[in-house]
C-alpha cells in the first residue's frame, strides 16, 4: 500500500464544528481558542508577578517607609516574580500562545495534530497556575528560596515558605512540565508533519522556525527541571539526601548527609539556560517577521537566521555552568564553559545584524508593532553585550550577584521578550479580533514602556559595578555605596512605578478596540504568510474553509520588482508573479 | 524544491527532509511517540547521571548490589537471581510486543490481542516481582530512603526514585497496551480504514521502556 500522508486523507479534515458555548470557548479544541486562553492565563499570573516586582521596588527605593513588606516577604516576591515571569508567563505566553495560535495558520494546516492533547495541555497548565499561587494562602506563605531554588537553603528551615510553599512551587513546576510536554509535542508533531503542499522547511516563516526549535529546547530541557523538582520533593518529604549534604541548620544537625547541592545547579541550569532560548528564539522568529512586514523588505539572509536559530539552540545545551562560576569548578570546565558561551554570540550577533540590514533601505512604517520590534532590537543588543561581559570567568566574578546582572539579565530576558510580545499582539491583533487598535494609545504605550524600561534597567549596571549586591532586603549604608547610588534606587523605583502603570494603556487599548474599533481586513499590514490569507477574519474552526492553501513561494516576498503590488502573499503561483528570493531584490 | 527533483548525495536527503507537507513519512502518532521518547530519554538520563553523581558524592560506603539483591533458594543466597528473572521477563515481552506488530500489520485481530495480552501480563509480571523486591528490601533488609544499615542513605533513595519511576512506566505501558489490544479485538481500528499503526506505536514505547530497563541494570545493579 502507497503511504498517504494523513494530511491527504479525506476523514481526519472533517472537523465537527463545535456549537454551544461550552465547546466553543470553554472545553474547545480549536488551536486558536486555546491559543487565547493560555494567553489569557498568562498574562493574569505576569500582572501578579508585575505588581510584586512593584512592591521589590518600593522596599528598595523606600526602606522601611512600608511596614508590610518585610525581609521574608521581600524574598517570596522575588522568587515569585522571578519563576513567574521566566515560566508561567513567557514561556507559556510564546510557546503555549503564539505558538498554538501562529503555527496552524502560518504552516497552513487545520489545527494541531492532536487538538485534543492540547486543550488537555492548556487545562493542566491552568491546574499547574492554582497550584503556584495557592502557595500564597499556605501557612508560611509562599517559598522565599529565590527563583533558582538552590538547595539546601530552600529546604532548610529559616527560609520563608519551608513548610508548603517549596512544596507547592516544585508540584507546580512538575505539572507545568506535563502540560508542556503535552501541547510541545503537538507543536514540534505540526510543523514537522502538517504543513500544506508546497510549504517546504525552507519556506515557513522565522516566527514558525523560532517556535518550532524553542518547543525542541523544552522538550529536552524541562526533564532536567522535573528530575531536579522529583529529587528535591523527596529531600523535602521523605528525608533522602540527593541535594542535601550533612549540615547544621539553625543550630540543629539536620538528618542529611552525603548529598550534592552542586548536582541541583548542574540539572538546574542544564534546564534553566536552554530556558534562556526558550523564551528568545521566539522572541527571535516573531520579531523578524514584523521587522520584514513592515519594512516592506524581505528578511535579510533567510538561509542563514534559519541556522543561526539552529546553531543558538544546539548551543544552549552546552553553557549551562557559566551561571556556576562562583559556585566553583575545574578551571579547565570555566574555560570551556566561557568559550562556548562567546561562541554562542556569533550567530545572535548575526541575527541582529540581518535585523539591522532588513531594516537598510527599506520602506519602513512606524506603526506600532514595528515601533515595538524597533525598540527590541535596541534592548537586545545592549542586554546582549553585557552578556559578553558574565560570560568571562574573570569578568563575571566580581559582578556575580549584583545589579549588573540583574540589569543584564532583565535587559535581554525581561525587556526584550516583552517588547516582543507587544509587538506581537499589536501585529496580530486585527486577525486575532478582527478589529483594529488605537494606533496613538499604543504609540503612547511604547515610548512610555521603552524609554521607562531603560530608566530602570540603565542605572542599574551603574549599581553594578559599585557592588550593589542584588536580592538584598536592605542595603543600610554601606562605605562603598555613595549619597548618589541611594537617589539613584529611589529614581529606578518611580521608573518602575511608572512603567507598570503605563501598562493600564495597553489593556485600555486593547478593551476599547474590542468594544469599539475599526473593522480590520483579512490583511492590514499587506503581508504575506499564511495566516493573513484565511477566508475569514478571524479565521474560523478549521481554518481555511474547504480547500487548504497551497504554498508557492517563501514568505519575504516584499517588493519584488515588476509585481504592481508591494507584497506577493505565499499562495501566489510561481508563473503569476516573479520571485523576489531567487534573483535578489534590485534596488 | 517543490518539484520531485531527486538530488543525488547528502543534497538529496537534505531536500527530501525539508520538503513539502511532512518531514518523515510516518504517521502524525508515530512522529509524536518518537518525539516523546527522545525528552523522556533525557528524564531518565538526567536520573542516572544523578544517581551516579550522589554515588560518588556520599561520603559513606556504597553497598554491594550483588548481596543486597541476592535471593536464597534454601541453599547459598545467589546474587542478582531476581533480577535476572525480572530482566528476562521483560526482554522476553519485547518479543510477544514485535510479534503483536508483525500480526497487526497482517491484519491477523485475534492473534494480534493475544500477543499483546501476553505482552501485558509479562509486563504485569515484572511490576509484580518489583514490588516483592521492594518488600524485601524495606520489610526484610530495612532500606529506607533516608538511610539503611548497609551503607549510604543514597542508595535506598536513589534505588527507589529510579526503579520507581521505571516501574510507573512499565505499568502505564500494560494500561496503555490492554486498552490497544481490547480496541484490536472490538474492531475499533477496523470503523477506521483497518489502520494498525497504533499496535507499533504502543510497541515503540514498550520497548523504549525495557531499553530504559537494560541501562538501570547496568548502572544500579551491575556497577
Amino acid at each position: 500500500m502507497a503511504y498517504v500522508a494523513i494530511a491527504d486523507r479525506d476523514h481526519e479534515i472533517e472537523h465537527h464544528d463545535p456549537d454551544t458555548f461550552i465547546t466553543k470557548y470553554i472545553w474547545s479544541q480549536d488551536h486558536k481558542v486555546i491559543a487565547i486562553q493560555y494567553s489569557l492565563i498568562a498574562i493574569f499570573v505576569g500582572l501578579i508577578a508585575l505588581g510584586l516586582s512593584v512592591m521589590m521596588r518600593l522596599q528598595l527605593g523606600f526602606p522601611n517607609d512600608f511596614s508590610f513588606i518585610t525581609p521574608e516577604h521581600y524574598y517570596q516576591f522575588v522568587t515569585m516574580h522571578g519563576m513567574i515571569m521566566v515560566i508561567y508567563l513567557l514561556t507559556a505566553l510564546f510557546l503555549g500562545g503564539f505558538g498554538n495560535y501562529l503555527i496552524p495558520l502560518m504552516c497552513g494546516s487545520r489545527d494541531m495534530v492532536f487538538p485534543y492533547m492540547n486543550m488537555l495541555s492548556v487545562w493542566v497548565y491552568l491546574l499547574s497556575v492554582i497550584i503556584l499561587l495557592a502557595s500564597f494562602f499556605v501557612p508560611g506563605g509562599s517559598t522565599g528560596a529565590g527563583w533558582t531554588l538552590y538547595p539546601p537553603q530552600a529546604i532548610a528551615a529559616g527560609t520563608p515558605g519551608v513548610d508548603w510553599g517549596i512544596l507547592l512551587m516544585l508540584l507546580s513546576l512538575a505539572v507545568f512540565i506535563v502540560a508542556f510536554t503535552m501541547g510541545g509535542l503537538n507543536y514540534v508533531t505540526t510543523v514537522l508533519q502538517a504543513r500544506c503542499k508546497g510549504m517546504t522547511l525552507m519556506r515557513m516563516p522565522l516566527s514558525v522556525w523560532g517556535i518550532f526549535t524553542a518547543t525542541v529546547l523544552g522538550l529536552l530541557a524541562f526533564p532536567a527541571l522535573l528530575v531536579s523538582a522529583i529529587m528535591m520533593i523527596l529531600d523535602k518529604t521523605v528525608m533522602s539526601s540527593f541535594f542535601m549534604p550533612a549540615a547544621l541548620i539553625a543550630g540543629e544537625q539536620s538528618s542529611h548527609t552525603g548529598g550534592s547541592p552542586v548536582l541541583f545547579q548542574h540539572l538546574f541550569w542544564f534546564f534553566g539556560h536552554p530556558e534562556v532560548y526558550i523564551v528568545a528564539l521566539p522572541a527571535f522568529g516573531i520579531v523578524s517577521d514584523v521587522l520584514a512586514t513592515h519594512a516592506r523588505k524581505n528578511i535579510f539572509g533567510y538561509r542563514m537566521m534559519v541556522w543561526a536559530i539552529l546553531a543558538i539552540g544546539g548551543l544552549s545545551f552546552i553553557v549551562w555552568a557559566h551561571h556556576m562560576y562562583v559556585s566553583g569548578m575545574n578551571p579547565y570546565f570555566g574555560f570551556f564553559f566561557a568559550t562556548t558561551t562567546l561562541i554562542i554570540a556569533v550567530p545572535t550577533a548575526l541575527k541582529v545584524y540581518n535585523w539591522v540590514l532588513t531594516l537598510w533601505q527599506g520602506n519602513i512604517h512606524l506603526r506600532v508593532p514595528m515601533l515595538f520590534a524597533i525598540g527590541f532590537i535596541f534592548t537586545f543588543i545592549h542586554g546582549g553585550l553585557t552578556g559578553i561581559f558574565l560570560g568571562n570567568v574573570v569578568v563575571d566574578l566580581p559582578l556575580s550577584d549584583t545589579y549588573f546582572v540583574v540589569a543584564h539579565f532583565h535587559m535581554v530576558m525581561g525587556v526584550s521578550p516583552v517588547l516582543v510580545v507587544f509587538a506581537a499582539i499589536y501585529h496580530w491583533f486585527p486577525k486575532i479580533t478582527g478589529k483594529m487598535f488605537d494606533e496613538r494609545l499604543g504609540r503612547w504605550h511604547f515610548w512610555l514602556t521603552f524609554l521607562g524600561t531603560y530608566s530602570i534597567y540603565l542605572p542599574m549596571h551603574y549599581l553594578g559595578f559599585l557592588g550593589v549586591p542584588r536580592r538584598y532586603f536592605a542595603m543600610g549604608d554601606p562605605s562603598f555605596m555613595p549619597e548618589s547610588a541611594h537617589s539613584l534606587n529611589t529614581a529606578i523605583t518611580v521608573s518602575a512605578i511608572i512603567v507598570a502603570m503605563t501598562q493600564i494603556l495597553f489593556f485600555v487599548n486593547i478593551i476599547k478596540s474590542l468594544r469599539s474599533g475599526e473593522k480590520a481586513g483579512p490583511n492590514p499590514w499587506g503581508a504575506t504568510s499564511l495566516e493573513w490569507l484565511t477566508p475569514d477574519t478571524p479565521p474560523k474552526h478549521g481554518n481555511w474553509g474547504h480547500h487548504l492553501p497551497e504554498v508557492h513561494r517563501w514568505a519575504y516576498d516584499y517588493s519584488v520588482p515588476g509585481y504592481p503590488d508591494d507584497f506577493i502573499p505565499q499562495t501566489v503561483p510561481a508563473d503569476k508573479a516573479p520571485s523576489g528570493r531567487d534573483h535578489g531584490v534590485k534596488h | 524544491m517543490s518539484e520531485a527533483v531527486l538530488n543525488p548525495g547528502l543534497k538529496g536527503v537534505a531536500s527530501d527532509f525539508a520538503g513539502e507537507k511532512q518531514a518523515f513519512h510516518v504517521p502524525w502518532g508515530k512522529a509524536m511517540m518518537w518525539i516523546f521518547l527522545l525528552s523522556d530519554t533525557f528524564i531518565f538520563s538526567c536520573f542516572l547521571i544523578s544517581y551516579m553523581k550522589v554515588r560518588i558524592s556520599t561520603t559513606d560506603p556504597w553497598p554491594l548490589p550483588s548481596e543486597v539483591f541476592a535471593l536464597s533458594f534454601g541453599g547459598d543466597p545467589i546474587p542478582l537471581i531476581l533480577i535476572a528473572i525480572m530482566t528476562f521477563v521483560l526482554i522476553t515481552s519485547s518479543g510477544t510486543m514485535a510479534m503483536a506488530v508483525n500480526m497487526g500489520y497482517r491484519k491477523d485481530r485475534t492473534k494480534t490481542f493475544w500477543l499483546m495480552v501476553a505482552t501485558a501480563a509479562l509486563g504485569a509480571m515484572f511490576v509484580g516481582m518489583q514490588a516483592f523486591e521492594w518488600t524485601k528490601l524495606i520489610v526484610d533488609e530495612g532500606v529506607r530512603p533516608w538511610g539503611n544499615p548497609m551503607g549510604a542513605a543514597q542508595f535506598g533513595s536513589s534505588f527507589f526514585m529510579i526503579t520507581g519511576f521505571h516501574g510507573m512506566h512499565v505499568s502505564a505501558g500494560v494500561i496503555y497496551l490492554l486498552v490497544v489490544a481490547f480496541r484490536v479485538r472490538s474492531g475499533f481500528y477496523e470503523k477506521r480504514g483497518g489502520n494498525y499503526e497504533i499496535v507499533e506505536i504502543a510497541g515503540l514505547y514498550w520497548h523504549f521502556v525495557d531499553l530504559v530497563w537494560v541501562f538501570i541494570f547496568a548502572f544500579f545493579y551491575l556497577w
